[in-house]
């Protein structure tokens, strides 16, 4: 037994604390998970899809768990300034795994709509939490099942039927600690009939040299007609692990836009699991990385088509640099019986040095005849006639190749539906290529909402 | 102010260019002639600082300054454009936004601050119709979805923004109908002064009638074996190269 014994060990010792941080559904799955976790072996790093990852690596650090939900001293709402502008959103946080909102996040915000902390939505909505709590996420999946053991608190965005939200919400994420620290944090996203609303999630980390694992799962509940725009930005440090599981159900009708937006960050992997119950329903799932020194992005996504007459259009693209890592491993799974289904999946990948690597692995079954499905890769390095006949007009090479590889994610960017973002992503991607630093959201020690 | 002594280059350990003099002064007009796969394009390469080319020997001075040891940005700066057989697509950066980069990083070079976004695009107004570029292309990718002869302006389009002094067409006759010809050549003439050059890279006569240059020269097997007035080009027209590559080729021979 490896490195998930220290959380079970954890959890057993104090298992009363942990409940009593939480409440209702939350506390109820923990014994199941910790039995899950009892039997597991984590993948071992070059296993089947797991071919750059290292969980266990990843998990053996010694962090602290804040079982006991102390308060860091920290007022993110007082102090947080949104760096993209005229983007107008709900501002809710979570500090280390810790929820707060900002004073003003209700204002504009329909009736018919619950966002705010998981944990109390598990006491005032004890039904529709347990309806949906752990439902779609899968126990055998390692992230999950220790997510499940110990996440506390996190959002829960429940949309009634036929509510439309028209101001974005804005979740930030902020891993903030002396000491090593593993954040748990559970996002649960129930959309009823008919209802739509706009999500922008920003992960920061605000000290660049503490050791910090964000660990989360996200469940997202898309009932007939609905549509669900989800942004996911990471722009965390090189000392920051994240892993993150992402569980999606799509009934009919839905229209979902999923986008992992990878700025920033130490070693990542985003998992995409998602099925479509229900015909006529789409899903876009694109994603960007941009990897230079020594960090590393592995993605992995696995899209079942199981009723006909949906579309799935997915795209990743990673530009690495330096001894960076990209993985990706996408399937697209159409089952017997989903006729007329849609499918493209595409990787597409800039290694700019000879120390950089990128694995793909692009994948479709398809069990049905009536289908369009395409999927592809490539890996290349930038053109170099492109480079030279940009140099011929008297751009510098670094102007040259910089402008090369914003023009490669540009087809990403500006899939961005959120009003503001897309501007603000073709700036923050600019000045991430030409070295600068990232602000993103900007938190209040480290940076501020100005252009630097 | 183009001084070509003795050049040699390679590619991938290929030797193309085998001892290339030329001499250009400013408002004279030269053509390269030349059968296939002689080393006409390899020169313009070698003379722009295409790095997948080596210079193996010889040396290049551009006002008296070493133009082989400039990387290619710099050669810009100093008034060297080359005018591509083949322009490149560069999908995903805007022609308006490719040009502005462009011409900020040459006012930069002189110390100049960059150009305000009204003068620009009235530069860009004015150039576009020296060779009627259409509005629309200026807006879209860098010669991404132009057509043949809309490329090929948008050379001289560019030539016209950054007013070099010395410009090299390579082959930019080629692929064009006969009135895209005369609308770039009419633009090659309208840049044309007393103090810049043009080195006309071409294989068949029809550019000459429209800009008329005052140097024929003969590139074959990596060397300039013959060089005259503008009857050579016409002598050319009549006889082929096959004359030129006997009597060539006879003296290899002797030697």
């Amino acid at each position: 037994m490896g490195a998930l014994q220290q959380y079970i060990d954890l959890y057993k010792e104090h298992k009363s604390l942990v409940d009593s941080g939480s409440a209702g559904v939350l506390n109820e799955l923990r014994p199941a998970a910790c039995e899950v976790l009892g039997n597991m072996e984590l993948p071992a790093k070059g296993s089947e899809n797991y071919e750059t990852t290292d969980l266990e690596k990843i998990l053996s650090p010694d962090y602290g768990v804040n079982i006991g939900r102390v308060n860091i001293d920290v007022n993110p709402a007082a102090t947080f300034h949104c760096g993209v502008p005229s983007l107008s959103t709900s501002l809710f946080f979570s500090v280390n795994d810790l929820y707060a909102e900002a004073a003003d996040a209700r204002i504009g915000l329909p009736e018919g709509m619950y966002v705010g902390s998981l944990r109390q939505f598990a006491i005032t909505h004890p039904e529709i939490c347990a309806k949906y709590y752990g439902m779609c996420a899968d126990l055998n999946n390692p992230v999950v099942a220790l997510n499940t053991l110990l996440a506390q608190d996190g959002i829960a965005v429940w949309v009634k039927k036929g509510v439309k939200v028209e101001k974005p919400i804005q979740i930030v994420n902020i891993l903030q600690n002396g000491a090593p620290l593993m954040a748990v944090r559970r996002v649960l996203v129930i959309m009823e009939e008919d209802s739509e609303i706009k999500i922008l999630t920003c992960d920061h980390t605000q000290n660049p040299d503490v050791d910090f694992l964000a660990l989360q799962t996200v469940e997202i509940f898309a009932e007939k007609n609905s549509r669900l725009d989800y942004y996911d930005l990471e722009e965390s440090t090189e000392k920051t692990s994240r892993l993150s599981a992402m569980y999606i159900r799509e009934e009919e009708g839905c229209e979902l836009v999923i986008d992992g937006l990878t700025l920033y960050n130490g070693t990542t992997r985003n998992e995409y699991y998602s099925r479509f119950e229900g015909e006529h329903a789409s899903l876009h799932l694109y994603g960007m990385g941009i990897e230079d020194k020594s960090r590393h992005l592995d993605t992995y996504s696995r899209i079942e088509h199981r009723k006909g007459y949906c579309n799935t259009d997915e795209l990743f693209k990673y530009v690495l640099d330096d001894e960076a890592i990209g993985a990706f491993a996408g399937l697209i799974k159409v089952d017997k019986g989903a006729d007329k289904t849609e499918a493209y999946q595409n990787n597409r990948n800039i290694v700019g040095s000879d120390t950089a690597k990128m694995f793909s692995k692009p994948q479709l079954e398809i069990y049905n005849d009536d289908v369009k499905c395409s999927h592809g890769t490539a890996i290349g390095q930038l053109d170099e006639m492109q480079v030279f006949y940009m140099r011929t007009r008297g751009l510098p090479e670094q102007t040259a190749k910089l402008l090369l590889k914003q023009a490669f994610m540009a087809d990403v960017i500006e899939a961005v539906t959120l009003p503001g973002l897309k501007e603000r992503l073709h700036m923050l991607v600019e000045r991430r290529f030409a070295g600068g630093v990232s602000s993103c959201a900007v938190c209040n020690s480290s940076c501020s909402g100005d252009t630097k | 102010m183009l001084k070509v002594n003795n050049l040699h280059a390679e590619i991938n350990g290929k030797e193309i260019l085998k001892g290339i003099n030329l001499e250009v002064r400013p408002g004279e007009v030269h053509a390269i002639m030349g059968p296939n796969g002689s080393g006409k394009s390899t020169l313009s390469m070698v003379l722009a600082g295409n790095p997948a080319y080596t210079v193996t020997g010889g040396t290049a001075e551009f006002y008296g300054k070493d133009l082989l040891a400039m990387p290619p940005e710099i050669r810009s700066h100093e008034g060297l454009f080359l005018g591509f057989q083949y322009p490149v697509e560069i999908p995903g950066v805007s022609m308006v936004n490719f040009m502005r980069a462009a011409v900020n990083a040459k006012r930069e070079y002189f110390g100049q601050p960059p150009m305000s976004a009204t003068d620009f695009l009235k530069m860009m107004r004015e150039k576009r119709a020296i060779v009627e570029l259409d509005n629309k292309l200026a807006s879209r990718s860098v010669n991404e979805g132009f057509s043949g002869g809309e490329k090929k302006r948008n050379e001289i389009f560019q030539m016209a923004v950054l007013e070099p002094k010395l410009s090299i067409l390579d082959e930019t006759d080629s692929g064009l109908d006969i009135d895209a010809l005369r609308v770039v050549a009419e633009g090659v003439n309208k840049l044309k002064s007393d103090n810049n050059a043009t080195i006309v890279i071409t294989h068949y006569q029809r550019l000459l009638d429209y800009i008329k240059p005052e140097f024929i020269h003969i590139l074959y097997k990596g060397r300039i074996v013959m060089t005259g007035g503008p009857e050579l080009a016409l002598e050319l027209e009549e006889r082929g190269y096959d004359w030129i590559k006997q009597q060539v080729d006879n003296e290899e021979n002797k030697g």
